[in-house]
């Protein structure tokens, strides 16, 4: 949760829609019709691994046990396009644009987690077409505006997955999923808190201010990890799927700028120095690194959807952003327990100093992208 | 205001400040020609600036620990370190119009505390720490000799997060905003290459490294470094201080090693001393800091005066005589201390003390043998401890255009 006013938050609230950027719109399959992905627990098989540029659409069929995405990747980890959340036994569809020819990667990650199952996808380049800046900086928003879809998309339904394990008063099962629903939200805090209303009852804290009202993910941390389930838990947890039912509704009016975008990358930084590092944020369950990484990877994303206008304007910036966002990857691989994390009360004080001084290494640069697209 | 510089502004107070006495440069090169510049300590010169520059009033040293294994990447840093130090003890900005000159929609280069402040004498000092080379795969026949650990004295309570570093800058200046925003600055411009290991303020120089200084007084209240090294002793510092090129590798020919000790000062219990105990164990009067036995500071102190019962008059355990070039063969050091409170320790005592800073040329054969002494025999001891440590190597000044470090670099 942002300290700032609602007001001070790079993301405008407008009436503007993010039209046609919804990864799964069933549209014209392109040239060449569907590429088959047949997803597994330790599989990817993608059916061929070149496709003229264009509109390139991708069948993915999800066999195996575990839940499943999948992504198109640029350099420097940009997503072209993602499908999140593809349940066992499901398919689903991701059609997506792609201009320029050149080195792409498919990645399928099995159980959402890691780097993923990786292979290499060329694609050939008769579409590539001069792009000047003003049409890459909107393929920069539209790039955005994918990525905070599908994170959407994949936030309401494990919240929901959440909310009937505490509603069920599947104790157990609840902070199992807890730290998992918010991924999603941190992973697109920036946008989030852009609704100055809903930011605070969905992931407000306890501060003990006389009259304000604790609901949200952190309220229902409290009853979970501390209070046990109280008499309005049921009602708690039905108020937060009703808050991200409706933040997912107006999610779509959000104005997104380059400036935004860089602005909430370098807040996503800002929030794991002051929030993560210091164990702030989920002071009960203690599973802050949770959050950390999805803060990490929400930064990422945005920087990532910026980089061809960052490597046109300062070409050695993006390699600077790559190596020090692999650092901190590298730094948080160390402290994975299984699909997730160590707990915070885990960390010695020289873990939380290297966490710090990588963090410090990457906020410098990321503070400079705000500069480097608007200049 | 994108050339806004704080050395512009210097056209404007330097007079007032000139005629208030501030910051004077005697001594440590060619002065400048106009008052203005009176307050700007030359950044190149044959030595390092903040080693026998007369001690300014005000400290901020950091010690760093470098992140990388690649010495070009420290290079980098080290060449765009040298490009804002030289422009901050100037009394500019990191970066021209680096404070608000900028894309407003980046954060500024500069981080603008210092603004409309002068120089204030301010001098940046850059040394390494033996770490440093192991670190970065360097040749080990470039590790000087003096960069050996210190051994363990008695009483030691060293932290280690308060001890050691790769790399070193001390920041003096009149004006503590003036210190702290230069090690903000370059500490900033390092994230990533570079992280804090340890940092240390200080006020109220202990020592005076000009005879045209006044000798202060520490936090028991006595003067220090009375007989300290000075800047007017041109054959003093060459025997004492400079690194000769016979006393190790050339990179560090002309240089010093800086040995740094946190000093926690048990002020509570010596506030409840009498005067003529602390007079005995300092070896000094505290009015005038004179030897016990003798009228005025500067006299000699006569360690074979005996009182009328035969007993010595300065102590034989007396701080003074400890430390004394007498006592230790002629060995002498050049002090840079400064006192230190940083806060109080929770306990309602304050946690303050010495940082003491020395320059010399053999840390073994100078600081060793005098730290031994003090830590086996000196009194003083029961009223401090030592809480921190670190040895660095200081490279020589550096001429036109060459950078930190450069002589080790480019070795």
């Amino acid at each position: 949760m942002s300290r700032r006013t609602p007001a001070a938050v790079g993301l405008a609230v407008l009436g503007l829609a993010m039209a046609g950027c919804t990864s799964t719109a069933p549209v014209d399959t392109g040239a060449g019709g569907p590429i088959t992905v047949a997803a597994a627990d330790d599989a990817c098989d993608v059916s061929t691994a070149e496709a003229p540029a264009g509109t390139i659409s991708f069948d993915i069929t999800n066999g195996g046990s575990k839940v499943t995405e999948f992504y198109l990747y640029a350099t420097g980890g940009r997503i072209m396009g993602e499908v999140e959340n593809i349940g066992p036994g499901l398919s689903r569809q991701l059609i997506v644009e792609v201009p320029e020819g050149g080195a792409y990667e498919t990645v399928c990650k099995p159980g959402m987690v890691g780097d993923g199952i990786r292979s290499a996808f060329t694609v050939t380049g008769s579409a590539e077409r001069s792009v000047d800046t003003d049409t890459r900086l909107a393929e920069a928003t539209a790039g955005y505006a994918r990525y905070v879809n599908s994170q959407v998309e994949a936030l309401v339904p494990k919240t929901q997955e959440f909310v009937d394990a505490v509603k069920a008063g599947d104790v157990e099962g609840a902070k199992a999923l807890y730290p998992v629903a918010r991924t999603y939200w941190e992973r697109i805090e920036p946008v989030a808190e852009s609704f100055g209303d809903i930011d605070p009852r969905i992931d407000g804290r306890d501060d003990g201010e006389p009259g304000v009202e604790f609901t949200g993910f952190h309220r229902l941390e409290r009853d979970l990890w501390q209070d046990g389930l109280q008499p309005d838990s049921s009602s708690i947890a039905d108020r937060l799927m009703a808050d991200i039912t409706e933040l997912a509704g107006r999610v779509p009016s959000v104005e997104l700028t380059p400036l935004a975008l860089a602005n909430g990358a370098k807040e996503l930084l800002d929030e794991v120095a002051t929030g993560k590092i210091t164990g702030e944020e989920d002071r009960y369950s203690h599973t802050d690194l949770w959050d950390f990484r999805a803060n990490i990877d929400g930064s990422q994303g945005a920087i990532a959807a910026l980089r061809p206008v960052i490597d046109e304007r300062d070409p050695e910036l993006g390699p600077l952003l790559d190596e020090r966002f692999a650092a901190v990857d590298a730094l948080l691989e160390n402290y994975r327990d299984g699909d997730g994390f160590v707990l915070y009360t885990a960390l010695t004080p020289d873990d939380v100093k290297a966490m710090t001084e990588a963090v410090d290494a990457l906020g410098e640069p990321v503070s400079q992208v705000a500069g480097v697209v608007s200049s | 205001m994108s050339t806004f510089s704080r050395r512009r502004l210097l056209g404007w107070t330097g007079a007032g400040a000139a005629a208030a006495g501030i910051g004077a440069v005697a001594g440590c090169a060619a002065p400048a020609a106009t008052a203005p510049a009176q307050l700007v300590v030359p950044f190149r010169g044959e030595h390092q600036a903040g080693i026998v520059t007369p001690a300014q009033d005000r400290l901020h040293f950091v010690a760093l620990d470098v992140l990388t294994d690649d010495p070009e990447k420290l290079k980098a840093l080290l060449q765009r370190w040298t490009a804002a130090a030289e422009r901050m003890t100037a009394g500019a900005e990191t970066t021209p119009g680096g404070a608000t000159g900028g894309n407003p929609n980046s954060p500024p280069d500069d981080t603008g505390e210092a603004l409309g402040l002068p120089a204030a004498s301010l001098t940046l000092t850059f040394g390494v720490g033996a770490s440093l080379f192991a670190k970065l795969g360097l040749d080990p026949s470039l590790v000087p000799a003096g960069l050996a650990d210190l051994p363990p004295f008695a009483g030691d309570q060293l932290d280690p997060t308060l001890s050691g570093g790769d790399l070193c800058i001390q920041a003096c200046s009149d004006d503590p905003q003036v210190a702290v925003h230069a090690v903000r600055n370059l500490v900033r411009m390092g994230f990533g290459t570079t992280a804090v290991r340890w940092s240390q303020l200080g006020f109220g120089r202990t020592s005076s490294t000009s005879t045209t200084q006044e000798t202060h007084r520490n936090l028991f209240g006595f003067k220090d470094g009375t007989n300290n090294l000075k800047a007017e002793d041109p054959d003093g510092l060459r025997d004492q201080v400079w690194v000769s090129p016979d006393q190790g590798p050339a990179w560090l020919a002309g240089g010093s090693y800086l040995v740094a000790r946190r000093i926690r000062m048990h002020i509570e219990i010596w506030d409840r001393t009498s005067l003529v105990e602390q007079e005995v164990i300092i070896g000094r009067t505290k009015d005038r800091g004179a030897p016990i036995g003798a009228a005025a500071e500067f006299d000699p102190a006569d360690f074979a005066a005996v009182d009328e019962t035969g007993a010595p008059r300065i102590a034989v355990d007396a701080h003074i005589r400890l430390a004394s070039a007498e006592a230790l063969g002629g060995v002498k050091i050049l002090r840079r201390g400064y006192n230190f409170v940083d806060g109080s320790d929770g306990q309602g005592h304050l946690n303050a003390g010495l940082f003491f800073i020395a320059f010399m040329n053999d840390p073994q054969a100078q600081f060793v043998p005098m730290q031994r002494a003090l830590a086996t025999s000196d009194v003083l001891m029961e009223y401090i401890e030592h809480t921190g440590s670190a040895v660095f190597a200081c490279p020589a000044g550096l001429g036109e255009g060459s950078y930190w470090g450069q002589s080790l670099f480019e070795a």
